[in-house]
Order: C-alpha cells, then structure tokens, then sequence
C-alpha cells in the first residue's frame, strides 16, 4: 500500500544497549495508512524494539518521532501523554482488564489516553471485528480469538496514528492468523493508522506492504 | 470510565477477599466505636444524673452501692436511716438543701421514690401534664415510664414490694397519677415520684394487712367492727380524702402491734442489711413537705445533700462518717472510682479492639500487594494505554482506601446500631440512656486514625505500582 502522508514514526541513528549492544537503526520510517513488518527470530530485539517505540525505553543515543515529536528528549509524563494519544499497542498476551466487560475496557483506553469517550465508536468497532454482541462480556466469557478481536478493538479505540502488534499472529492458525492481519490491515486502513507488525512468524511477510528485518538493522 | 470505577471493578472482582478484609476492619471499627460511644454516654449520663448532689447520706454500708441507689436507681439501697436525720442534715450549716428518698417499691421495674417535690429539679425536671401531689398515694411519673406503661393523668396502679417485677403486689393500696414529668434523658425518666408519706403509709398498710389476716385467722370474724370502728377514728382525726383509709390501717396497726414488728418490716423491705431502732424523736415538719416521722417512727432511705459551700465537701463527709451511725457518699468520687476500676477493663477491651485493627490493615495490605503481583502485567498494560505512573499510584490507593472506607462505614453502622439496640434494652427501666444516635467526640479521632492506618496500608502497593518497570515487566515471561 502506497504511502499518503509524512511519516507517523521516524527512528534515526538509534542505539540501545543492555549489557552489550542489542540495537542499532540507522533509519526506520512508517507513515500513516502503511502497514510495516519488523520480523527477526528470538532474542533480536523486537520487543525492545517495540518499547523503544512506545517510549517505555530510553535509547542511548538516537531520536524516535512520533508525529514530529522526539520523545527521547521527553520527560516521562509527556512520553505517557504521547503514547496514550498517538500509539496504539496489542500485546501477545492479550491483558484485557478482567474486571470490566469488552466495551469498558475500550472506554478505559480512551479514558487513559485521554480521548473522548466515544461509546458509539467503539461499538462500532467492535460491530466491525463482529463481536458487538460480546460488548458487556467479561474477557474471561470470551473465546481466544473473540479476545484478541476485542483486544485489537481496544488498540485502536482512542483513535491512534500508530498501531503497534506484538506476535499477533504466533499463536494462531493460518486461517485465524489471515483473519486477524486483515482485521489489523482494515482498521488501519479505516482510522488512517499506520501498522507496524513486530514478529518472528515469517508468514506476516507476504501481509505487509513492506519488512523491515531487525537481524540486518545494525 | 473513571479509574474510580476501575477500582471500584477490581475490588468487585475478587469480592471474597474484599468482603473478608471489610469484616475484619469492620469489627475492629465497630469496637472501638462501641467503648467509645457506650463509656461516653454511660459517662454523660452518670455525671448527668449526679448533677447538683454533692453529698448521699444513708446507712453505713458501701458507699458505692449507697451512690448507685440513691443517685442512679441501679441498685439496692444498704439500708434505712431515722426520718429525724432529714430535719438534722437540713439545718447544718454546710447542708445548702437536703432531700430525702424513701425507697423500697416499684411498678413494673420502674422504681416508686418517695421524697419531696424538690426532688424533681435536681434532674431539671418540669411536670409537664397534671401536677404534683397534693395527697398521700398520688404520684408524678417520668416520661419514660409514662411511654411504656401507657398510664396517663388518672390512671391507677399498684406498685410491688421491692425493686423486681415479680415482688408482692400491694392491690390494696393503689396510687394515682396525678402528673407526668417532660422528658430529661436522666434517671428521673425512669421513675416514680410520690410524697415520702406515701411510701409510709404504703408499708405501713402492708405490714397493717399481713397482721389484719393474722388477727382474722385469731378472731374469727371480730375483724369487720374493728375496722370500722378504726375508720371512725381515723376521720375523726384527718380531714383527707379516700386515701386516708391507709393512713388510718397505719394507725391501727401501729395500736395494736409492738414498734418492732413494724421497724423489722420495714427494715426487711430495705432489703434487711440493717436494723435500727424506731426514732421517736421530736422533730415537727422539715423545710420541704411534712412526712410526719413523728407519728408513724418512721425512717428513709437516705439523704440527696447540696453543699451549702465548695469548703464543705472536705469536712461534711468526715463529720458525718466519724460522728454517727451513718455515712456519706460523694458520687463525683464514687464514680470516678467505678469509672476507673470499668475503664482497666474498658483498656484491654481497647487494647484488643485495636489489635483488630491493626490486622485488618495488615490483611488488607496483604490482599493488595497480592493482588498486585498478580496484576502487575495488567498495571504495565494500563501504563501502555497511556496511564501514568501516578494514574497507577491513584488506582492502587483507591482500591485500599474503597476497603477502608467501606470497613470504617460498616463498622460504624455496626456500632451505632448495637449501641442503640442496646441502649432499648438498657432504657427499659435502668435509667441509662444510650442511643446509638449520637456521636461521641473520639470518634472523629477513630476515623481519622482508621483513614490514615487505611493510607499508610494503601500506599505501599500504590508505591510499588507506581514504580512499576513497564518494560522489564512486559519482558517477563
């Protein structure tokens, strides 16, 4: 899919060490409606790769701007702010709340990003994904793949400029996986997001417009 | 969606280990509120109905029990004094006023004081139907006795021998209420206030009675002109109305009885703790009514005194304890000294109500930290969604301080409703009041304690969240 606007994410001369080096990019760019797959087997650095993103990492040296802003000049409530309006995040492990049913839990990421509460949206949503009828469920009422469509309702319930997935599809079947890259890909789509896919499963290659592979980043 | 609500959904969540830790707060809450509010009020009322008595003079015995008796109407009197002790006591000069007490019966637990119409202001007590007497065996009844035994200005009923419901009922001689008092939350609620004659002529009749059927068991049917030759006399004498039959039984008896007998009865209905002999003394009439001691060589339970200056509460008391057959009790005193012995229990009852608390604090610490381990991907994920680390803090200490307050309001409830429900109990007649509609002064202290041990508990967990590392902690396995 060709891209339509300035870049959502700009990393450029990004490193990151734990105890030696894990991470170096030198450029990475992902506008909105693109849909990228940041693919690399265990232990490259997705996830940190994926954190550095959402600013819950702060590299050693290197600039990550989200919509223009570098957040590693930013202090740690700002990053907050940014991320709750800009980013959207679905985790492998889904961590729905438990406590609440599937529409407050989309009521409580706009809430957190401090986006309007827009029950009308997303219910929306969740009539888009197919589970409206799930809405007052509580996650642990809800099938696997009803959880994650729910989880992917709530990524992108405040409006994010930038979804980021975690293994979304790892766990699940070829059928299901299909299901679950076109859901991202359409909801993408839809709110003009951009998608970065971070993940080791190699079949995400042929669902994205582009991969970004971490293993020959540095 | 408030994180109120997200909070308030958390704690839904696992409702066992929330109701669990609001019942232990609860009860230690509810504890502590109820010493407070029962020795508060139990406090209040005994200095309340001690008010302007300095000094009880009664028979020597314990002067505890003499205070009790003659102040509270909560236990026996030790026993009787000659009625001449009223006019000797009324005429000291460190005696401002002196009140006597006959007392000895009841009517359905509530007990029947004779005494004089003064007797009433020492408890700000204002007639409020009716009026006082103004013959023997008429009566004036205190608003709570008016409220549960339905009897109203005109009504009749015979009080029993001694202070339980259940002692011989005098159906010969019955009083009439003449007057009812408004309500002044003392012991005067509880009571029964007639003339101090009228206690006379009571026992006087009873004793007269039990040796009426002697005689008739004796005389086979003599007892009849007797009578009425007894009452012919008597209307000779006294210019009363129909009451003035008793007085006249009274005045037979004590023709045809010895002395004894009757100072032995009426010595048996002040519970027989001691004997005195009959005071055929040569006092007229005291300041206040004219109970005619005199005639009758009759005795009262004992003297409610006002100092006539702050001086002589130091010399009075040992004047009278070391110069007579009688004693004198200070209630300040005498309850100060209940007080002290209840509070060294009141103090370990505290001490374990506080106990209470304590490990309800700690459970709910407990419950919270490990429902914060068990939350911790959960809390990292919030932050991902855009929460921040004092949103994470917030949340935390909502939860603790929901389990708080929630435990503070039930345990209160708690107090408050046993309290009340116990003061209908004790108000029946003991002369204690204690409501559960009031709320004593310690109690601000308990909840502000309880909210701050609540906070402190809270915040620990509301800390770790706080310092939650999202990444590490997404990173986990």
């Amino acid at each position: 899919m060709a891209t339509n606007e300035s870049p959502v994410l700009q990393i450029a001369n990004l490193e990151f060490h734990y105890d030696q080096p894990l991470l170096s990019i030198n450029n990475f760019e992902v506008s909105s409606g693109e849909c990228v797959g940041v693919l690399g087997p265990s232990g490259c650095g997705k996830t940190t790769f994926m954190h550095l993103i959402a600013g819950l990492l702060k590299p050693d040296q290197g600039q990550v701007l989200i919509n223009g802003t570098d957040i590693t000049q930013l202090g740690e409530g700002q990053i907050d702010r940014i991320r709750g309006q800009h980013i959207g995040i679905v985790f492998q492990r889904l961590h729905l709340v438990p406590a609440m049913g599937v529409i407050d839990n989309l009521l409580l990421a706009q809430r957190l990003a401090r986006a309007p509460i827009d029950r009308e949206y997303a219910l929306g949503l969740l009539a888009q994904l197919g589970i409206a009828d799930l809405a007052n469920q509580k996650p642990h009422q809800l099938s696997q793949g009803q959880a994650q469509r729910a989880a992917i309702a709530r990524s992108v319930a405040h409006r994010p400029t930038l979804l980021v997935a975690d293994e979304p599809t790892s766990a699940l079947d070829d059928d299901n996986a299909e299901d679950a890259m076109k859901m991202l890909r359409e909801l993408t789509v839809n709110t003009n997001a951009a998608l970065i896919v971070v993940t080791h499963d190699e079949r995400v290659r042929n669902r994205v417009d582009r991969v970004f592979s971490l293993e020959g980043a540095a | 969606m408030s994180l109120f609500r997200l909070a308030l959904a958390n704690l839904r969540a696992s409702p066992l280990s929330s109701a669990v830790n609001i019942l232990l707060l609860a009860l230690g809450t509810a504890s502590i509120a109820i010493l407070l509010l029962a020795s508060a009020q139990l406090s209040n009322t005994l200095t309340k109905n001690a008010a302007g008595i300095d000094l009880v003079i009664g028979a020597k015995g314990s002067p505890l029990q003499l205070v009790l008796s003659g102040v509270y109407h909560a236990d026996v009197p030790p026993g009787n004094i000659p009625a001449s002790e009223v006019e000797r006591w009324q005429e000291h000069p460190s005696v401002g006023n002196a009140i006597p007490l006959s007392l000895g019966d009841s009517f359905r637990g509530y007990r029947i004081v004779g005494t004089v119409t003064e007797f009433a202001a020492l408890y700000d007590g204002e007639v409020q139907e009716g009026s006082y007497w103004d013959h023997p065996f008429e009566a004036v009844i205190g608003s709570r006795v008016a409220q549960t035994s339905a009897l109203s200005v005109g009504d009749t009923f015979a009080g029993v021998h001694g202070l339980a419901e259940n002692g011989d009922t005098h159906d010969d001689s019955t009083y009439t209420v003449v007057g009812t008092f408004a309500p002044t939350d003392s012991v005067l609620d509880s009571l029964i206030v007639t003339s101090t004659e009228s206690v006379w002529l009571m026992h006087a009749s009873h004793v007269h009675d039990e040796h009426e059927h002697d005689a008739h068991e004796e005389a086979h049917g003599n007892e009849a002109g007797e009578e009425e030759h007894a009452h012919d006399e008597h209307e000779e004498e006294h210019d009363h109305d129909a009451h003035d039959h008793n007085e006249h039984e009274q005045d037979a008896h004590e023709e045809e009885h010895d002395h004894d007998e009757h100072e032995h009865d009426h010595d048996a209905h002040a519970h027989e703790e001691q004997e005195h002999a009959p005071d055929a003394n040569d006092h007229d009439e005291h300041k206040h009514e004219a109970p005619n001691h005199e005639e009758h060589g009759d005795e009262i339970t004992l003297l409610l005194v006002q100092l006539s200056s702050p001086l002589a509460a130091l010399t009075l008391p040992r004047e009278i304890n070391a110069e007579t057959g009688l004693q004198a009790a200070s209630p300040a005193f005498e309850i100060t000294r209940l007080l002290q012995i209840v509070g060294i229990g009141l103090n370990w009852l505290n001490a374990f109500a506080v106990v209470l608390v304590v490990s309800a604090a700690l459970s709910i610490f407990a419950a919270l930290y490990a429902s914060l381990s068990a939350r911790r991907h959960d809390l990292a994920v919030l932050r991902c969604l855009g929460a921040t680390r004092g949103e994470l803090f917030y949340l935390l200490f909502i939860e603790g301080m929901l389990l708080t307050i929630a435990g503070i309001i039930f345990g209160l409830l708690l107090a408050h409703g046993g309290i009340e429900l116990l003061g209908q109990w004790l108000g029946d007649g003991q002369g204690i009041v204690i409501s559960g509609w009031t709320w004593a002064s310690g109690e601000f202290a308990l909840v502000g304690g309880l909210l701050l041990t609540g906070s402190v508990t809270a915040m620990i967990p509301a800390w770790q969240a706080y310092s939650t590392d999202v990444a590490r902690t997404l990173s986990a396995p």
